[in-house]
């Protein structure tokens, strides 16, 4: 079967590009010899101390041999022990993850529910005043960074109106309305960013559906403008969409780094940020590792995923 | 109507540009010295836009950032270019393996963001303008990869490449001679639009941070600074806010005017 094939192969793909991302930051954080020890030690320490830790610590084993713990560990779900406090890395990352992953799921669904419209509308009107304006709205949206925009939305409804809390975080346990009121100012701000961006993909997708023959006909035999869009225009605009917001969720991971920093909650970014300043390499590259894994796993179910959802693509050997 | 983008994104980056060199000579005030006196002055006379949180001058800060995030612009393109064109080109003329493998290093570099490449350099070297302007450049690869390859697949169909092929010119005497200049225009565009991306990474980079030291003035360092004050004096906020969105604006919409004008089929679409 042809389709089994092409979803096999985008997997063996992905597995490729896993080992292959695992390895660059492998590369990129253990390069420099002694440098985990620094980080522990200072850079004054003795010498002896120094060997009697790399020794202790694995360091004196050749880079690939350490890669390739790593990479076990990382299979297995041993993610390592901190240099500096000991902890388990696990230990580390989970309390967080759900913070960054509340805020990166509320970002994208709130951007989508930002584009579609605005790059709908552009679309429609493009000739127009009116589409212009729309366009331009997006221009200026993607130029605005996300922890601009979320000081600024601090300053509104957090110093001036008092309707939000400026920072924080509180459990989805404890107390569903307090976490959904801490996530409002932080994705929105996400959203704004990468709505826009987002929007001006749907205006050019919504663009080419208005300019096919079939839509012509659908307008021709009575369907309705918005009608005929969402019943057909959606499904066709869909796909290439689907795309852009699968390659969106890195910037999405990363946008939520900086805005967990602007609104001081506890996520995975804040944590990467803490042991990069603390020079913490095990952490930093459990971190890393996972925010590129789900990235990379993303994207590949997203191109298997259209296999089901559009025939036209399937028994094409180049897939996107 | 259609020339007001174009007239925008000049005015804009040409403001930057000119506030850039004008830096290197000239600013109001030093924009280091402290003065605890003329601590978060308001706008008005002698300091335009007010003072900071240690009575230095906003205006003059707001200058030397712009002299700083405009040189990691220039690094950073330059060396995203400098791998990303050949790259793309090479996958654009050879079929088969070669090929393929650029397209997958490719998609594999966008899951590398430049904050998060930037991360891995500040916690492997230590964080500096080096690593922030590298990081910025490496994530940005991608994207001239992308550009050129699909410029040069519209070349390498035409005509006159089977005709060059013929009477034997190497492959890379038609890279050289024919593939480039037809591509240049496009990776123009690029480079304009990808400049506006890494003045934002450059802002994101120092508001986290991550790539200059703290003492130099950059727009994402005051915009950390004047977040401590926004229950104080929030117009602090506003000035870097505002130079990072019209830099960034600027390159972006002078990218999209650039386009339509070499190529006005593109029009409709894009």
């Amino acid at each position: 079967m042809a389709i089994t094939r092409q979803i096999l192969g985008r997997l063996t793909t992905l597995v490729a590009s896993l080992l292959v991302a695992s390895a660059g930051i492998f590369v990129a954080l253990n390069a420099l010899p002694g440098d985990a020890t620094a980080a522990i030690l200072g850079t004054n320490a003795d010498p002896a101390a120094i060997s009697q830790l790399r020794a202790h610590l694995g360091l004196d084993r050749p880079l690939w041999v350490r890669y390739l713990s790593w990479l076990h560990g990382l299979v297995t779900g041993n993610l390592g022990t901190s240099l500096l406090s000991g902890d388990p890395v696990a230990s580390l990352i989970w309390p967080r993850f759900g913070v960054t992953l509340s805020l990166v799921t509320l970002g994208m669904v709130l951007s989508v529910v930002v584009a579609m419209p605005l790059g709908m509308y552009a679309a429609v009107h493009r000739r127009r005043a009116r589409g212009f304006i729309a366009a331009t709205l997006s221009q200026l949206g993607m130029a605005v960074p996300a922890f601009v925009a979320g000081i600024v939305l601090v300053l509104v409804f957090a110093v001036y109106l008092r309707w939000l809390p400026a920072g924080g975080y509180t459990d989805l346990q404890r107390d569903p309305l307090e976490w959904f009121r801490h996530l409002i100012l932080p994705s929105v701000s996400l959203a704004l960013v990468n709505g826009s961006l987002l929007a001006r993909y749907v205006r050019a997708a919504f663009v080419e559906v208005l300019t096919e023959d079939w839509f012509r006909t659908a307008r021709a035999i009575g369907w309705r403008l918005w009608p005929a869009l969402w019943r057909h225009g959606v499904r066709n605009a869909a796909t290439s969409l689907i795309t852009v917001l699968g390659l969106q969720l890195a910037t999405v991971f990363v946008g939520a780094v900086v805005i967990e920093q602007v609104f001081a909650m506890p996520g995975l970014g804040s944590l990467l940020l803490d042991e990069v300043g603390k020079r913490d390499l095990v952490v930093v590259q459990a971190v890393v590792m996972l925010m590129v894994a789900l990235v990379l796993i993303v994207n590949a179910l997203v191109d298997v995923g259209y296999l089901a959802l559009d025939p036209r693509l399937r028994g094409r050997r180049e897939m996107r | 109507m259609r020339r007001v983008p174009l007239i925008f994104g000049l005015v804009a980056v040409g403001f930057v540009v000119v506030a850039a060199l004008l830096a290197l000579v000239w600013t109001p005030y030093d924009p280091a010295v402290i003065d605890p006196v003329h601590r978060l002055g308001g706008p008005g006379w002698p300091h335009v836009l007010g003072t900071d949180t240690f009575g230095r001058d906003i205006a003059s800060r707001l200058m030397a950032g712009s002299r700083t995030c405009l040189l990691v612009g220039i690094v950073a393109v330059a060396f995203a270019s400098a791998f990303g064109i050949p790259l793309g080109m090479l996958a654009g003329m050879t079929h088969g393996v070669v090929s393929r493998v650029v397209l997958r290093a490719t998609d594999l570099l966008y899951a590398f963001p430049a904050i998060l490449v930037a991360m891995l350099l500040a916690a492997a070297f230590g964080g500096s303008s080096l690593t922030g302007t590298l990081a910025i450049g490496i994530a940005t690869v991608p994207v001239f990869t992308r550009v050129a390859r699909a410029g040069t697949l519209s070349v390498m169909s035409q005509d006159y490449i089977w005709a060059a092929r013929g009477s034997g010119i190497s492959w890379a005497s038609i890279a050289v001679r024919h593939v480039w200049p037809n591509i240049a225009p496009l990776i123009g565009v690029q480079a304009s639009v990808s400049f506006g991306m890494a003045i934002l990474a450059e802002a994101s980079l120092s508001y986290l941070g991550l790539a200059t030291p703290p003492t130099t003035p950059t727009w994402g360092r005051m915009l950390y600074d004047a977040q401590a004050q926004l229950f104080n004096a929030p117009l602090l906020t506003l000035w870097p806010a505002a130079a990072i969105v019209v830099a960034v604006m600027g390159f972006n919409v002078l990218g999209d005017a650039l386009r339509d004008l070499l190529d006005p089929r593109l029009r409709e679409v894009s």
